[in-house]
């Protein structure tokens, strides 16, 4: 890592010279709240009691962590380009998906449509319910309790402040995941894109146009 | 087997029990229009204390902004949306 430290890494005495005042910060330095050490613990426990493997936790957050949002953006560059398969997505979110290859069971996939008079915004008021399974992990904006609590209260004002504005004659609609749906934005197609491919259709998705703090990206000319 | 149809008012029971309750505070007491019908699903108050219950039907349900918000400062249209179980909701006569 250090490549420009000379000295012999093998040990950590601090009796050899440095050429920086004390070691960087690691990121395990921080100090741990008390949620983290209750689910550390947990795991410790479930793991000592055999009901799971430390590896297949280290799997489980390895497959969590391989979920991106660009998995939404196929999902919805499809949707603009082929009208059957928008209506199935419509009709069901979790079909539709899994012909594209993104499993999701455990819960109900919701897409949702913005139109010239709709604008919608997601949010789970009471955790971080989120479209996991196809998006990957939410922001840590999304988890706020500003976020959560401002959306439903401001929603004009807190999608101001990311940059989107919404005309008063674009109904905004909060989307509140209380129970077992999540939902998807389907943000409008950008004018200008009508010759583009799919995969270029895609990389104009955002994560945040899919959660509806933002709108999809312009083409670039 | 559905309780309430697309276009029904309904009222969120303005109640307080302990548990995992998934109605947001907000929402109680406050009267919506159904939009549609979700189908039923494991009840999360009974599910999150390790037991096993009926399921229960779930509604999407619009709340307009300026029924949530005495001081809401934007247009009529504007509304949440949220996803409640049947039990919670009564029907408006």
């Amino acid at each position: 890592m250090s490549g420009d430290h000379d000295h012999d890494h093998d040990h950590h005495g601090h009796d050899h010279d440095h050429d920086h005042p004390h070691a960087p910060p690691q990121p395990d330095d921080k100090v741990h709240s008390y949620y983290q050490i209750l689910g550390v613990a947990l795991k410790e426990l479930l793991i000592e009691k055999g009901v799971v493997e430390a590896a297949e936790v280290r799997r489980q957050i390895e497959r969590r962590d391989s979920i991106t949002p660009a998995n939404g953006s196929k999902v919805v560059a499809k949707a603009w380009t082929d009208p059957a398969f928008r209506a199935r997505l419509f009709a069901d979110g979790n079909s539709a998906v899994a012909e594209l290859g993104f499993e999701m069971t455990t819960t109900k996939l919701v897409a949702v449509e913005n139109t010239p008079s709709e604008h919608n915004v997601v949010v789970c008021t009471l955790c971080s319910c989120y479209p996991r399974d196809l998006l990957g992990l939410p922001p840590s904006w999304y988890k706020s309790r500003a976020y959560r609590a401002r959306i439903v209260r401001e929603p004009r004002a807190v999608l101001a402040e990311f940059g989107t504005r919404v005309p008063d004659d674009v109904a905004v609609r909060v989307h509140d995941s209380t129970a077992d749906m999540r939902f998807l934005v389907v943000p409008m197609r950008p004018e200008g894109t009508q010759g583009l491919r799919e995969d270029e259709l895609a990389a104009l998705v955002t994560r945040d146009s899919m959660v509806g703090v933002a709108v999809a990206r312009a083409p670039e000319r | 087997m559905t309780r309430f149809s697309a276009g029904e008012r309904v009222l969120v029971r303005d109640d307080y029990p302990p548990g995992h309750v998934r109605t947001p505070v907000y929402l109680r007491g406050k009267t919506g229009e159904v939009l549609r019908f979700f189908g039923e699903f494991d009840n999360a108050e009974v599910v999150s204390s390790g037991l096993k219950g009926p399921r229960k039907g779930v509604y999407k349900v619009r709340f307009r902004a300026v029924d949530l918000w005495d001081d809401y400062n934007g247009p009529a249209r504007d509304a949440v949306e949220a996803d409640i179980y049947e039990h919670w909701l009564e029907k408006i006569a």
